[in-house]
Formats: structure tokens, sequence, C-alpha cells
């Protein structure tokens, strides 16, 4: 089964090549202190805001620290983010979608429509008045991102349930005698992943988008703790002399959501059923 | 809140009391949460922490500002976005279509922050073309009339392309996707059968169709919309209310954030309703008797 998915996969390029890069990138997050050629939070003040040179891939920032360092340094805090806060939602998403989908009716209606309201929300706002009242910290933004982002997995979930739980396999399982929570965790999740991997890998991308955004505002990852978004609230603050400081960690927040974009894309066309028929 | 943090250590007790008094923070939780709710409905904000004013002048003041960009840019997606996205779908797979899909992925992956950096740099700071920042420049009671309207275009311009983006590629995909699925209906073939010129079978039967999904989106777009004002208004120092909620957010003005997020919820609400409305409208096979 495995196999042919990975066969799939591998012949759409675009998904290889983002499949290429995010291993990559968690390569420098894995190895950060020994791929940076200078500590993140080294201040130079000899050096502020020289552009890119021979010392300096990246140039330095308003405090002389040298950018691409704070750049290695900074997909740590991405990453971290992306899959802690796909994490909860993943979780919250699959318990309540499972539930939904295997007991139907009122219990079914109750979540769908916790789903719809939790969708109405605009996630900015939402995310902003939370940070309003609780300090800003890269922890509040993966709890935040997660209890926000749960939505689509559950739908997908409960989408699965429905369908599988008339299964033959199903029954079976009832037929011995296992309870309901056994028959859910053990037998039905396993089979109804699939589409919630590829949401995982959107998921990641929208995770990482928004905490860059976030750390953008000062309400993310807090200076002097390095992360490509608060890079570019330096960007912001000196964009009439320090162009280096909005590009690089701009591009490098768009090649990662990318890449995830496109081996998301990728996953989703592997695994759809519908395209089975053309398999030789 | 706890008001001992907001006063000076010194403060006698019974100024804490009275502090608490005034503020209504004596009573029992749920009797606040009823007097706010009491109030919040008749649209009494309250005052703001920060300088004084009734929230509702604070966000009156700020709202056309947003509205107006807001607006100005949904237009823009619609004209745009839909003809990429029916034109894409009728040539599948050609060239065309995969620039489309390209710029689409690349919409939906870009920090849009990022991309207003950029565009202030090149466009700002090295081209010198447009100002970067605020909505009117200094001199503007010294412009002609025509003068002003350019003054303002060339302020606004910015920040709408940036509102604008994503909403495009995610419509883009949509109509796409929506055009799609009508081509491949029996009807379309009927109308081919039927020996009707292709742009005919196009854009009298199938375009009209492939629409209706997409009214519903401009509904549901509402709240990205409101999302997104808070970042561009705030790096294009433009004074509407996403920049208002960012400051407030900052400057922990309760009572201005609440304002803000009671409007954006009635915003969205009203958004959801309209898409719900028109898919109503639009759709025939949709009528309450």
């Amino acid at each position: 089964m495995v196999k042919i998915f990975w066969n799939r996969f591998r012949n759409n390029p675009l998904s290889v090549t983002g499949l290429v890069i995010i291993l990559i990138l968690a390569m420098v997050a894995l190895f950060a202190p020994f791929i940076a050629p200078y500590r993140p939070t080294a201040i130079n003040v000899y050096n502020v805001l020289s552009p890119p040179d021979g010392a300096h891939l990246f140039g330095t920032d308003e405090l002389g620290r040298d950018v691409l360092s704070r750049m290695i340094w900074g997909s740590r805090a991405s990453l971290k983010v992306g899959f802690i806060a796909v994490g909860i939602a993943i979780t919250i998403g699959t318990i309540l979608g499972s539930v939904a989908g295997f007991y139907g009716g009122i219990i079914d209606s109750l979540v769908m429509r916790f789903v719809d309201i939790m969708l109405a929300f605009p996630v900015l706002f939402l995310i902003l008045a939370v940070i309003a009242i609780v300090e800003p910290s890269i922890s509040t933004i993966m709890i935040i991102i997660g209890l926000t982002g749960w939505m689509d997995v559950a739908r997908l979930v409960r989408a699965e349930f429905l369908s599988l739980k008339e299964r033959d396999f199903v029954w079976s399982a009832r037929a011995i005698g296992a309870s309901d929570l056994r028959i859910i965790f053990r037998h039905i999740i396993p089979n109804a992943l699939a589409p919630v991997f590829v949401a995982a890998t959107f998921g990641i991308a929208g995770a990482i988008l928004t905490e860059s955004s976030l750390s953008f505002l000062g309400l993310g990852v807090q200076p002097p703790d390095p992360s490509w978004g608060n890079i570019l609230t330096s960007g912001k603050d000196n964009i009439t002399v320090a162009w280096w400081l909005s590009l690089f960690p701009g591009l490098a927040i768009l090649v990662t959501v990318l890449s995830y974009n496109l081996v998301g894309e990728g996953l989703r066309d592997a695994l759809d059923p519908r395209l089975w028929q053309h398999e030789k | 809140m706890e008001v001992e943090t907001e006063m000076s250590i010194k403060a006698s007790a019974q100024a804490r009391d009275n502090l608490k008094r005034l503020y209504g923070l004596d009573k029992p939780l749920h009797v606040q949460y009823l007097e706010w709710l009491n109030r919040f409905v008749k649209l009494d904000f309250g005052t703001s922490f920060v300088d004084g004013k009734t929230v509702t002048d604070k966000i009156k003041e700020r709202i056309p500002v947003t509205l107006k960009i807001n607006i100005i840019s949904l237009f823009f997606i619609f004209i745009i976005a839909i003809p990429i996205g029916v034109i894409s779908a009728v040539k599948q797979y050609t060239f065309f279509d995969k620039v489309v899909t390209l710029f689409v992925f690349l919409g939906f992956s870009m920090p849009t922050f990022w991309l207003a950096l950029i565009m202030m740099i090149v466009f700002g700071v090295s081209l010198g073309w447009l100002p970067i920042a605020g909505i009117q420049s200094i001199d503007i009671s010294g412009m002609s009339f025509f003068g002003r309207i350019v003054d303002q275009a060339k302020h606004l311009i910015m920040p709408i392309c940036l509102s604008a983006f994503t909403g495009l590629a995610a419509l883009s995909r949509y109509s796409r996707s929506s055009m799609l699925e009508v081509i491949r209906q029996d009807y379309i073939r009927t109308a081919r059968a039927k020996g009707l010129k292709e742009s005919e079978v196009i854009f009298r039967h199938a375009v009209r169709n492939a629409l209706l999904p997409i009214v519903t989106i401009l509904g549901l777009s509402v709240p990205g919309l409101i999302g997104g004002s808070v970042i561009f208004e705030t790096i294009f120092a433009i004074p509407g209310m996403g920049q208002l909620f960012y400051s407030s957010t900052m400057s922990r003005d309760y009572p201005t954030i609440m304002g803000i997020l009671v409007i954006g919820a009635i915003l969205t609400l009203l958004g959801n309703l309209i898409a719900d409305i028109s898919y109503a409208l639009v759709d025939p096979r949709i009528r309450v008797r």
C-alpha cells in the first residue's frame, strides 16, 4: 500500500522538490548549533546594519547580529510551532471528528455546530485578543494556533467515519464484543488517517505562516530569540536602509510554506482513491 | 483585572474600594457579564483607557478607511480572479493554466506582510514612485481636487494590492474548480450537441452555473479581509480599524479591544448571512415556498 502511494508521489516533480526542501530544512533546524557561523545573540555594535558581504552572507541587523545565523536558529522556532500546533489540532480534530462520525445523531449535530461556530471566527482577531490577555510567547501561540486549527481535521475524520463505520471489519469487531472506544481507536481511526496526513501537511504550512505573522507583530516569539517573523520586524523598522533584513527571512518563509503546500498537494493526489482507476 | 496592579502601592484601601466600585468590579462575575452584555447590545462600548474617548467614536473614525480599502480590493478580486479561473478551466493543462496554478500556490504560501515590505522597498524606497505610509500627503490641502484623488490613489494602491493578493489566489482556484465541475456536466454536452458555438456554450451556460457557489465566497471572505487589515494597516501606518485593534492590543486598552471584536463578529456574521441569502437568491433550484 505504502509502496503504491510512494510511487505515485514520486511522479510529481514539484512535490518531490518540496519534500527535499522540507528535509533540508529539518536538517538545518536540527543541526543549527553546528551550522550557524555565529551565535544568534552575538551583538556587535561596530558592525550594525551592514549589507551582505563575505563575513556575513545575509548581512547584520540593528544590533550587529549575523542575519544568517539568526535565520538558521529561527527555523527551529518555525518548525516547533508548526509541528506542535498541528499536533494539538490533529488530536482535538480526530477525537471530535471520530465521536461525531461514530455516534451520529445529536452528538454529531452538536459537534458540527461547534465546528461551524469556530469556523465563523476571524482567526487573527481571536488570536490577537487572546494575546492581549495572556503574555505573548512561543508557547502561547503554539497552543492558540492548535486550538483554532482543528476544524478541518474534524470534518475530514467525521466524513471518513461515516463511510467506514458500516464496513465489515467494524461489524466483526462488534460481533466479538469490542467496546466502542476500542473500535474507534484500534480499528477505524488507523483507516481514517490518510486525509489527516494531508490536512496536517497543509496545517503545518499555515501554522508557520501564522507564527511568522504574529512574531512580526511582536506577539509571537519574543526577541532576542530569533524567528523569521521577528527579524522582519527589524526589516520594517529599518526599511529605508537595510533591504537584506526584509528580503531573506521572508524568502525563507515563502520557500518553506510553499514546500509544505506542494508536499500536501502531492500527498493528496497520491492518496486520492478516485485516481486509482488510472493505475496500470 | 485586579485593581491592585493598576494602582500604586501607597493607595489607601478606601481608594481601592472606590475604584472597584466605579468599574463595577465588586459585583459577582455573572452580574458583570450581564451588565456588559446589556451595554454592548446598545452598542455602548464604554470609554477607552488610552485617551478617554468613547470607543464608539474611535471606531467610527476608523471604519471608513478600512471599509474603503476592503471593498475596493474585493471588487478587484472579483473582476480579476473569476475570469482567470474560468479561462484556466476552459484551457485546462495549457501553459496559461500552469502559470495560474503556480501563481495560486505562491498566493497561498506568501507571507503578505513580507510582500508588503518588498513592495515598499521596490516602489517606495528604490524607485520612489509611491509613498510608504499613511493615507494622504502632508501638503494635501495645497492640492487641487484632482491632485487629491491622485494622492489618495498613490497611498492606497499598495495596501489594496496586498489585501487582494491572497484573496485572488483563493478565488481563482475556487472558480477554476467550480468551472471544471460545470463543464463536465451533461447539460453542457447537450448544448454542444445542439450545435451551439463554443463561446455561447461557455459564456451563456457554463459560466452562469459556475458562478453560483462563488457568490457565497463573497460573504465568507469577510473574516479573512478583517484579519488581513490588521497586518497591512499596521505596516503602512494606515489609520483604520485593523491598526486600531493592533495598537489597542499593545496598550491593553480592553474596552476598545472588546468593541472591535464585537464589530468584527457582527461583520463576519453579516458576511455569512449575505452569503447564505445570495446563494438562495441566485440558485433557481432553491426556492422557499
